[in-house]
């Protein structure tokens, strides 16, 4: 869905989003205040100077609007892959983006993702990942690579990870996957002004995604065995 | 004869870093411990799947370590993998030690588990900053063959600090992953000399990535884990603000610069060809006040 | 992936020096091996999952020679192998049945 469709549907009361090449924010008006909104389009290639302006926008939020809810609509084909942004520490920069975010959270502010467009890989895991919750529209591709360029790594024929993408949520791209393994709470359809302000009044606390993965069946071990390695004797 | 940190395994990386005898593995390989999905791959498993987490003492304190053994699989993260390692940081929450050390290798996420690893690692991540913001100092060792890569390579940034030896490597994606989808032109992974200007355990330590350069020795690493043991986490929205600042001034002042070396000129080092040539004491000497 | 078994009977009961002990890491030409005490009416049970399939007889011989020099009894033996050569199979063996004996063997 186009971001700008997207900001209308959510925010029929009113929006005001400037956009500035691959980057928008803004604020959008909901039943109880305003809710800021940082997000990129076009399946934005996350390099240093993008990560760093969203780390920026989060850090701005946290100083000038004390817990106003914090909505991620991050659209992005994951890290720019160049030696540039190598030398310069693209690493950093997403793990500063993160803890722009963890901030942002234990500053009181509500923060949720929504993967509207494209999420994959370092550039998912620097942002939407990190929210207290993350969603989905079902159109929403997610992935950590595609299945060609896993092929060339893993050296196991791209066939036969289509094969086994049939049989389990583990290796296939797709949205219904997070769902199932418990890294995307919800899908979002229908009215989306609706999802959002559930979302917002939804509770946040630990990290659930694995209970979720676990009781969606999708990821049977991460639960468990976290467990037993917090809880186990030596 | 000092032993070096690139060739031990991980578990002798903890045995040499950690007090002598103080390791107690938790989930050993005769739990068996496993992949659930490298089976259906025709990939073998490992007893312990390639992550040994247990508690221990460094100079007496209690500690949390993990260590990842690039040997299986590059030491990319799977669900196992991860939830050993995320068991282990909520550990600390409970156990409240003096830090927790991660001896860290690993290419990133485990592709043949590709979403389980990619959800493991942002679980991960969590978890790291909720001991950190407990108060417990999260400190990455980093010396392996493999590097610390992909998902890892953020997560060793979120944690207080990364030790790395002039072998360790930090980064996101590989050379290799940049040269086959944007071409040799822009980054000749078989240039060893480029692959560790740029990604480098002196580049790191100099551009303020890493903190502290140190030699291929198990024991120059536990010497700097140990004075790592003294640090606090900080994760106030004025330290998150002052990192911020640097991160953009790294940008403003070397946003240009094409290669390493410019980046060490512009730093004030005199003959930046040559630090590659320093062995670590020489090169913390040399750059000693200089770095970014 | 082929899984192979093999039991070996007639070995000494053992004093180890810890209830297990790993030798080796599953990496391309190399392979993990995991001894462990366990009762088994004085057997000591080898099974062995490796990545390269057909080499039964080779593991036989390489496993015949191992007992023949650590007759171990109440002993559980499990490998996942990556191809090792029988040299550093061997070598992996007797680096397991050290560190779980304690050195002594």
């Amino acid at each position: 869905m186009d971001a700008k469709l997207l900001l209308e549907q959510l925010f029929p009361a009113g929006q005001r989003v400037d956009f500035d090449g691959q980057y928008f924010s803004g604020t959008g008006q909901t039943a109880d205040g305003e809710v800021a909104v940082i997000g990129t389009t076009d399946a934005a290639a996350i390099g240093v100077e993008l990560a760093f302006r969203i780390a920026g926008q989060v850090l701005e939020i946290v100083r000038s609007h004390p817990r106003r809810p914090i909505l991620l609509l991050v659209d992005t084909q994951g890290q720019r892959l160049s030696r540039r942004d190598e030398l310069l520490g693209i690493n950093g920069y997403m793990a500063h983006l993160a803890k722009c975010i963890e901030v942002a959270r234990r500053a009181g502010h509500r923060v949720i993702g929504l993967v509207y467009s494209q999420a994959v890989s370092g550039g998912f895991l620097a942002s939407s990942m990190l929210a207290d919750t993350c969603y989905a529209l079902p159109e929403a591709e997610v992935r950590v690579m595609n299945l060609p360029a896993m092929s060339r790594i893993t050296k196991i024929a791209v066939e036969r990870l289509q094969d086994l993408s049939q049989l389990s949520p583990v290796f296939a791209p797709g949205v219904e996957n997070y769902l199932r393994m418990g890294a995307i709470a919800e899908l979002w359809q229908g009215d989306l002004a609706d999802c959002l302000e559930k979302a917002l009044a939804a509770a946040v606390g630990h990290d659930a995604r694995r209970d979720r993965g676990l009781a969606r069946q999708g990821r049977l071990l991460a639960g468990p065995v976290a467990e037993r390695v917090r809880h186990g004797g030596v | 004869m000092t032993q070096s940190y690139y060739e031990a395994s991980a578990r002798e990386r903890l045995a040499a870093v950690l007090d002598p005898s103080s390791f107690q593995e938790i989930l050993p390989p005769s739990a068996r411990v496993m992949s659930p999905h490298l089976r259906q791959l025709d990939t073998p498993a490992a007893f312990d799947d390639g992550i040994i987490v247990g508690e221990g003492r460094l100079d007496g304190q209690p500690v949390l370590a993990a260590a990842q053994e690039g040997g299986f699989m590059g030491g990319a993260v799977g669900e196992v993998h991860g939830a050993k390692l995320v068991g282990l940081l909520e550990r600390a929450l409970d156990t409240r030690p003096t830090a927790v050390l991660l001896l860290v290798e690993s290419g990133g996420v485990r592709l043949h588990e590709a979403n389980a690893g990619l959800i493991a690692v942002s679980e991960v991540m969590r978890a790291v900053l909720a001991v950190r913001g407990a108060g417990i100092p999260v400190i990455v060792l980093d010396g392996g063959q493999f590097g610390c890569f992909g998902g890892m390579g953020i997560v060793a940034r979120l944690c207080d600090t990364v030790i790395i030896s002039e072998e360790g490597r930090l980064g996101l994606s590989g050379p290799e992953v940049i040269e086959t989808t944007c071409g040799v032109e822009e980054f000749d992974s078989r240039d060893r000399a480029l692959v560790w200007r740029t990604v480098g355990g002196k580049h790191r330590t100099l551009l303020g990535e890493a903190g502290e350069l140190v030699a291929d020795a198990t024991a120059a690493f536990r010497a700097a884990a140990i004075r790592a043991l003294a640090l606090t986490p900080d994760l106030s929205l004025e330290a998150l603000e002052r990192e911020h600042a640097a991160l953009g001034q790294r940008i403003e002042r070397f946003g240009e610069c094409h290669d390493a070396v410019d980046i060490w000129r512009a730093l004030g080092v005199e003959d930046p060809e040559r630090l590659p040539l320093l062995e670590a004491a020489d090169f913390n000497t040399v750059t000693a006040g200089k770095r970014a | 992936m082929e899984t192979l078994k093999f039991e070996y009977r007639g070995g000494r009961p053992c004093n180890p020096a810890q209830a297990s002990a790993l030798a080796g890491v599953v990496g391309s030409g190399n392979l993990e091996i995991l001894v462990e005490q366990e009762p088994l009416n004085g057997a000591c049970a080898v099974e062995v999952v490796t990545a390269a399939v057909g080499f039964g007889a080779i593991w036989q011989a390489v496993l015949d020679d191992f007992f023949a020099r650590h007759p171990l009894a109440d002993v559980r033996i499990s490998i996942n192998d990556v191809g090792a050569t029988p040299a550093v199979v061997s070598l992996r063996l007797d680096q397991a049945v050290n560190a779980f004996l304690g050195g002594t063997a």
